[in-house]
């Protein structure tokens, strides 16, 4: 049986860890490979790299930095942030990254979506969608972090997304990001009714119950998280061991 | 030295990397004189069936690999690599393989395709690949087709929809349908069980 994924999400600035990690009895690790060690070890079954100063400031994507996360970790990863085009694309996965998460620029140009399912397969492309709520069961995909609306809605073109290649959809829920109150059950439901490639959900997670809700109520394949992972209030271990409790295939 | 062939399909630095870990000695080539040398050969591949086919016949080395093979020496085919060892591949049309193991590659018989994640691995037959293996293991698959055989050369599988073969071996052509070096501390320990079929 296939198992449902814990995925880590780090927030890489020229190379190190943005939110550090304080283990007990080890000081903050900065190293992203060094920690994406570490949830590899403690049974993560995807990380994800997300690079906040490529969207922002308009940098490459540090070449050098997704090499060595290939060298040094044995499970896939994705990397994320500023992917623009095709030679963006190419370029990261030349380096070892197995996917390649895009946003903005896909809701720029969905042909980018098909163009890199074409040339490097639908497996290795996700697409990124941050949902807004807008209306009763209405979603409105925003871009730019988070801070600019687009008018698309968003079951609309996550079904487009797929269409065109997308191999892996990442919903971001930008009400509740950070606010630890559960992902958004209503919006994941929907979107896995309309579509049948792997879903990840994003945002929201405050307790181990949250992880539950996600796989069991909206079936999602695998499940993103960061700060719950980070300030140390959940180990991915004990996280695993709950779930598969509770009935969720997990990986041991 | 184990040959890893490039015929320009899919990334192979992971792979490589994750062989040298475990102390094997790699080249990686396209040159028929240089593979020729090699104690062993490793087929890797992401993508279609048709464009990994037509890209080994384009550097010729569909006959290479079956000379190659009728020396007794070890061919790896991973995840599309593996498919190309077969007879026949039906994505998208059908193709001839390279036809060193019996059967055909098909579609996965369900929905939720990429089957895409960590899948326990059963053993169904002892071999030296899966030594050291426990019941609970899992591997990490990305691929929507599966070889559909008579399950003779299956030493070990996954279920997904239909019973996926996960490693497949008749004497000295082996299959893997997940990717190893992507498969944690199992896939480490699955190198080191190839490593000792390569001495």
């Amino acid at each position: 049986m296939l198992k449902k994924r814990i995925i880590p999400c780090l927030d890489v600035r020229n190379g190190q860890v943005v939110k550090g990690v304080q283990f007990e009895g080890i000081k903050e690790i900065a190293s992203p490979v060094a920690l994406g060690k570490k949830y590899s070890e403690e049974g993560a079954d995807e990380l994800v790299f997300y690079d906040i100063t490529a969207s922002k400031e308009d940098r490459q994507i540090f070449e050098d930095f997704v090499k060595e996360v290939a060298r040094e970790i044995n499970i896939p990863f994705c990397v994320g942030g500023g992917i623009k085009s095709i030679e963006d694309f190419s370029t990261v996965l030349k380096c070892g990254a197995d996917k390649v998460s895009i946003n903005s620029a896909a809701v720029k140009n969905p042909e980018l979506i098909k163009e890199a399912s074409e040339k490097f397969g639908a497996q290795c492309v996700v697409l990124s969608v941050d949902c807004k709520k807008v209306g009763e069961s209405k979603w409105e995909v925003f871009v730019r972090g988070g801070s600019e609306g687009t008018g698309l809605d968003v079951l609309e073109w996550i079904e487009k997304g797929v269409e065109l290649g997308a191999g892996e959809i990442v919903v971001n829920s930008i009400d509740s990001d950070g606010m630890k109150h559960g992902y958004d059950l209503e919006l994941l439901s929907a979107i896995r009714s309309r579509v049948s490639v792997p879903i990840i959900a994003s945002g929201g997670a405050g307790c181990l119950e949250d992880f539950y809700d996600a796989a069991a109520v909206s079936d999602v394949d695998g499940i993103l998280a960061a700060s719950v992972f980070h300030y140390g209030e959940i180990s991915i271990k004990e996280l695993k061991s709950y779930l598969v409790e509770r009935g969720i295939p997990m990986r041991l | 030295m184990i040959g890893i062939i490039d015929y320009g399909v899919g990334n192979i630095g992971s792979l490589t990397w994750a062989l040298k870990k475990q102390g094997l000695s790699v080249i990686v080539s396209n040159d028929i004189e240089v593979l020729k040398q090699c104690k062993g050969l490793i087929l890797p591949g992401v993508g279609a069936f048709r464009d990994g086919i037509g890209n080994i016949e384009k550097y010729n080395l569909k006959d290479f690999i079956i000379a190659f093979a009728e020396t007794g020496k070890p061919i790896v085919g991973i995840c599309l690599g593996m498919q190309l060892l077969y007879e026949i591949g039906r994505e998208n049309g059908e193709y001839q393989g390279i036809g060193l193991l019996k059967g055909s590659i098909e579609k996965i018989d369900g929905e939720r395709l990429p089957h895409m994640g960590w899948n326990e691995l059963v053993v169904k037959r002892e071999d030296p690949l899966v030594a050291g293996l426990k019941a609970s293991d899992h591997v990490y698959y990305v691929h929507s087709y599966f070889a559909l055989s008579s399950g003779e050369e299956v030493v070990a599988y996954s279920d997904y929809y239909n019973q996926i073969p996960g490693i497949v071996r008749s004497d000295n052509i082996i299959g893997f349908q997940f990717h190893p070096e992507k498969s944690g501390a199992v896939g480490e320990q699955l190198i080191r069980n190839l490593k000792e079929v390569f001495q």
